[in-house]
């Protein structure tokens, strides 16, 4: 069974039970039920008509929860077992905008980044909740919690409420950042949802999101070593780089560049093709680099952009120019002081740069920069 | 972002703490305590943010090499010094501020007299795997 093609019709199938009057959250938990039940029912080959199967049974355990709700409730029933005519199932064409808005809703500001990420690999994604609670550490009943608040939390948002593709944009990225240490590799799955946004909506920012991911992701087989240990850019072997996928990466930027409508991801993809393009950290245009920097702290000014702005510069013109562009930057920015203890070795102020490697290894919030930050501060006394 | 709440029975620094140890606590002041840290765990299982948790004997022993082709050395048990840690709990919360206030319910589950102990708990951050972007 593809469980790709499967993940990638839950989103429509949600929609449909939608439209047929379902509403969200009872929606999309008889979805889920329904992708449960057919990675247990097809072991081998799915059903020729994969989506209606999906629909028919997602459909009977909605209708199954709605019966047992009101015969507690001693109700009549108001749903018909099988609805037809134009509210139905009206096929695939109506995916696109319903898929959309799940997007949007997935990505509502009423929610937590936390519960907004969850949702969005269950509801768009497709994952089970057993998967993304594996790929987030927690137990499953966590995170089948989690996702059931953040859906009570969206009780009475509209379905149909146009949202801000910021926020999806946000969501997707912290998918794509959360990296692949578990069974699902979520890098993977935030570039398929990345892709499959990309035809609903004609946001050049989606395209610059989308290269930026691929250009990141084209260098992963070069980022560790044999031994799981972090590699600098700089010494990373750039034969392992993804060629093909830099190349799409890059395509992708300049189309979506000729809309002249920049924005920040396009800007920071344009970043990544840069180094992309170098055949070593030498060879790299880092003025360019810079001044697309500039041109993010016009959009977007954050410590963030300012620090790496410095690392730039740093290379562009010289380490000392990077300590002083450095000092524009609020010391408590994540990683300011890795950045500081870069700059004073590339001066070759090693006893300086050692110290602060130490320090740096102590404020990091992960492991393999830690020990990369502890292994940097050894070969600065050496 | 991922917290060990990690209890030391180091107690409270006087006069806050109701310093009473569990041994002169009467059954009723037993029960009150766990059934606080019970209804905690409950609470963080309903918002999902429980990860887990785990009670220590205070038995045990330090122990250490003493070099190739030796026994390892034990030192202990310490079960009457001030730091013996009894126990933790794991959450998964949205940010620092959240597990501090949550730790800060935690530390006022009931002792003697069901007056709050008040105890340290030491709060500390998991290192997580490297995210996708590292440069």
């Amino acid at each position: 069974m593809d469980g790709a093609r499967l993940r990638s019709l839950v989103p429509g199938v949600i929609g449909v039970l939608v439209r047929r009057g379902a509403d969200f959250a009872a929606a999309e938990d008889a979805v889920q039920e329904a992708l449960i039940e057919a990675f247990r029912v097809w072991p081998g080959d799915a059903p020729r008509d994969d989506r209606g199967w999906l629909v028919t049974v997602a459909w009977r355990k909605f209708l199954d929860t709605v019966r047992s709700e009101q015969s507690r409730r001693n109700r009549e029933l108001v749903f018909e077992s099988e609805p037809s005519g134009p509210d139905g199932d009206s096929g695939a064409e109506a995916d696109g905008d319903d898929t959309l808005r799940l997007y949007f809703l997935c990505a509502h500001p009423l929610l937590t980044p936390s519960s907004a990420v969850a949702l969005t690999l269950r509801a768009v994604g497709g994952l089970t909740t057993k998967q993304i609670a594996e790929a987030y550490l927690v137990p499953e009943a966590t995170m089948a919690q989690r996702i059931s608040r953040a859906k009570s939390r969206l009780c009475g948002e509209g379905f149909t409420d146009p949202g801000e593709i910021g926020a999806v944009f946000k969501v997707l990225y912290l998918v794509f950042n959360e990296g692949y240490s578990g069974a699902v590799d979520l890098a993977v799955e935030a570039i398929r949802l990345v892709g499959q946004l990309r035809f609903m909506t004609d946001d050049p920012e989606v395209a610059g999101l989308l290269s930026l991911m691929l250009l990141h992701q084209a260098r992963r087989a070069s980022r560790t070593d044999e031994h799981g240990r972090l590699v600098s850019l700089a010494d990373q072997d750039r034969l392992l780089w993804d060629s093909t996928m830099i190349i799409d990466g890059v395509e992708i930027l300049q189309g979506a560049l000729a809309h002249d409508q920049l924005g920040e991801y396009q800007a920071q993809a344009a970043i990544a093709a840069l180094h992309a393009d170098a055949a070593s950290v030498e060879e790299t245009d880092w003025v360019q680099i810079v001044e697309w920097y500039d041109e993010l702290v016009r959009m977007s000014d954050s410590p963030i952009v300012r620090l790496n702005r410095a690392v730039a510069v740093g290379e562009a013109d010289g380490a000392q120019a990077g300590v002083a562009a450095l000092a524009d930057v609020d010391a408590g920015t994540p990683r300011f002081t890795a950045a500081q203890a870069h700059l004073h070795e590339r001066a070759g102020d090693f006893a300086r740069a050692a110290a602060q490697y130490v320090e740096a290894a102590r404020l990091a919030t992960n492991l393999a920069e830690r020990d990369h930050l502890t292994r940097q501060a050894a070969r600065c006394r050496r | 972002m991922t917290y060990l709440l990690l209890k030391h029975y180091r107690g409270a620094p006087p006069p806050a703490g109701n310093h009473a140890p569990m041994q002169e606590w009467s059954t009723e002041e037993f029960d009150a305590h766990v059934g606080y840290m019970g209804a905690f765990a409950d609470k963080l299982k309903e918002t999902g943010e429980y990860v887990s948790e785990q009670a220590l004997s205070p038995e045990g022993a330090f122990v250490r090499s003493d070099g190739q082709g030796r026994p390892p050395v034990t030192d202990g048990p310490f079960a009457e010094t001030k730091d013996l840690i009894a126990g933790w709990m794991i959450i998964d919360v949205e940010s620092w501020d959240r597990a501090v206030k949550l730790a800060g319910e935690l530390s006022a589950a009931p002792g003697q007299g069901g007056e709050p102990i008040h105890e340290w708990l030491e709060v500390r951050p998991f290192l997580t795997p490297a995210p996708t972007v590292t440069e």
